[in-house]
């Protein structure tokens, strides 16, 4: 089958740190799975989906935004939250001014609302360009306030989660962000809201055992790799070689844990329909 | 053999030459009483000195301590009528994590808690306390269940984390997590979450959600392992001591930052010292707070929780 045929060449590797620097920069792009060259701009028009093998590379949280919601409809929440340094972690301020000067983001997540196709919805979209989309304080609360704002509103929330998992450098905070969010989801499920969680690579952690596994409908993008422990641990904890395609998207479809997998470019029509179901059928409205 | 740490090694050799010379003694015509009586004046001192600052490294050896008291210690102690129950009805029995009814005073409750072993064997079959999914799953049961039949739950936390392994992954070790913290937040009885011994990430706090998070006064509650953190921030884990200091696990600094309610003192030493006076200790912890959540009306309780769960965090100006 044709799908067999891709299927083979979806497995993500993990971006090292100077790949991942490789997408905003340069004039040309190489494609980390089939190594084929692209024009950067002709790669963007693709939503960084190699037009010949497939493979899903990092979308930058503003091209997800733009290419998912209504065009004029896009309203960001919470702009003025800001990172500290709580525990006073050696070069932690340091790490998020880096980080600040090549995304132009504040934060790991942009939070918000607005149409797809019509639909109003809330969402947060990761960005793992910014600390690996760690989850520290800001994450937490930008990703939790927006849920109390889908709640408050009576709207579906959609999140495309992408982490390395919780921000070590805020320690323990970073992990009560965990609860954090999973309380806010409960509150948002006992009110008869919608949620969807579209994971993309890499989902890991903190973030995968918390809200990116909590959706009514959990997704991911093809060859994402989705996890609680990486596979290097897992590796030295059970000394066994794993497969090749262990945690990939696929994987875990495989193995039950997701509903399916997304490719890219079907993501709005697809979403579209889940939101239109529900309209019709549920109590969002 | 007891099982020494490195910080109270002065200690242990001050108490030897104090049994060494009360030996003496009696077996000889000498009188030793004079310098016994001084000897046992600066081992008051040294002891207090030591064990009244103890640095975030000590308390995590003290917390790894092979007899620091497990779950089930504590839970012979406080409780009556417990019955262990096993099994998650999905897959299996997860021994890292033992899960029952019991009267506590009386009155019922559910109990959960990580179970780590003492012994090597013992260890093994309980995959030293890091659960895997249907461990998780098994304690989701057992909570569901209490709050059908309106028993206030008891978590005892006890883990170095949730298993790294394949078949953990596969069968969904990040949702049995989720879930639990997600239901958690929103079970209409009283749940008071203690950290005995370590309460390393995420599986550590899939039994940490609720009304009251206390910790043992020389327990650590951890985003990572010391080690882990070392290795990654670092590349270097013998660094771990100063990731300990730096990633403030232990009880003092997690109730200044917040996260914990309050801290449950430790007799001089460590709780492995004595178990029935430190059981005394979390006796009085979990009536207090006991009692101050059983007056609570069900909406005012889960109101407070998701307040105390929704400020948690710390922002720049």
């Amino acid at each position: 089958m044709l799908k067999d045929f891709f299927s083979k060449k979806k497995h993500a590797s993990k971006p090292s740190e100077e790949a991942k620097q490789d997408i905003p920069e340069g004039l040309m792009l190489k494609c980390s799975d089939c190594g084929k060259i692209y024009y950067r701009e002709e790669m963007r028009k693709q939503l960084y989906v190699c037009p010949n093998c497939g493979h899903h590379h990092q979308l930058p949280s503003d091209e997800r935004i733009n290419n998912l919601f209504d065009e004029g409809s896009f309203m960001e929440y919470d702009t003025d939250l800001n990172t500290g340094n709580p525990l006073g972690f050696p070069s932690y301020t340091q790490k998020l001014e880096k980080d600040q000067l090549k995304t132009g983001l504040k934060e790991a997540v942009v939070t918000g609302e607005g149409t797809i196709n019509g639909f109003r919805t809330a969402f947060a979209v990761m960005d793992s360009r910014f600390r690996m989309a760690s989850m520290g304080s800001v994450v937490g609360e930008k990703i939790s306030r927006a849920i109390e704002k889908a709640r408050e509103a009576n709207i579906p929330f959609i999140i495309f989660t992408a982490s390395g998992g919780a921000r070590m450098q805020e320690g323990a905070l970073s992990l009560m962000q965990m609860a954090k969010t999973s309380a806010a989801v409960q509150r948002f499920r006992d009110a008869g809201g919608l949620m969807i969680s579209v994971m993309t690579n890499p989902t890991y952690g903190g973030v995968s055992a918390s809200f990116a596994s909590l959706g009514d409908y959990n997704f991911a993008e093809p060859g994402a790799l989705i996890g609680f422990a990486g596979r290097r641990v897992v590796e030295e904890t059970i000394r066994e070689k794993l497969p090749e395609d262990f945690q990939t998207a696929e994987f875990l479809l495989a193995h039950g844990q997701l509903d399916d997998v997304i490719n890219r470019h079907d993501m709005k029509k697809y979403l579209t329909t889940i939101l239109d179901i529900h309209q019709a059928g549920g109590n969002v409205s | 053999m007891k099982q020494v740490l490195e910080f109270e090694k002065p200690v242990i050799a001050l108490r030897e030459k104090i049994a060494e010379l009360k030996t003496f003694t009696k077996e000889s015509d000498l009188d030793l009483t004079e310098e016994i009586v001084k000897l046992e004046t600066r081992l008051e001192k040294l002891e207090n000195d030591i064990y009244t600052n103890l640095k975030p490294w000590d308390r995590v050896q003290m917390a790894r301590h092979a007899e620091r008291p497990t779950t089930l210690d504590y839970v012979e102690q406080l409780f009556t009528d417990f019955l262990e129950f096993h099994g998650d009805r999905y897959y299996g029995d997860d021994a890292a994590i033992v899960a029952g009814i019991a009267k506590y005073k009386g009155r019922p409750v559910t109990i959960v808690g990580h179970q780590r072993g003492k012994t090597t064997k013992e260890n093994i079959r309980r995959n030293f306390g890091m659960p895997h999914p249907e461990g998780f799953r098994k304690a989701a049961r057992h909570m569901q269940q209490a709050a059908k039949f309106g028993r206030p739950i008891i978590c005892f936390i006890d883990t170095k984390g949730a298993f790294p392994g394949r078949a953990a992954e596969e069968r969904g070790q990040s949702e049995a997590i989720a879930r639990n913290l997600m239901e958690m937040s929103g079970f209409e009885v009283p749940i008071i979450c203690i950290v005995i011994g370590e309460g390393g990430s995420g599986g550590a706090l899939a039994l940490g959600v609720g009304d009251r998070l206390l910790m043992l006064e020389n327990s650590t509650f951890s985003v990572i392992s010391p080690e882990g953190a070392a290795s990654i921030l670092w590349k270097d884990g013998g660094k771990a001591k100063e990731a300990a200091e730096k990633l403030k696990i232990t009880a003092p600094d997690l109730k200044e930052l917040g996260v914990i309610d309050d801290i449950i003192p430790e007799i001089r030493g460590g709780a492995h010292r004595d178990l029935a006076s430190q059981a005394e200790l979390v006796d009085q912890a979990i009536t207090e707070h006991l009692s101050q959540l059983e007056k609570l009306d069900k909406q005012v309780l889960l109101e407070q929780r998701w307040e105390k769960y929704s400020n948690i965090g710390s922002f720049a100006k």
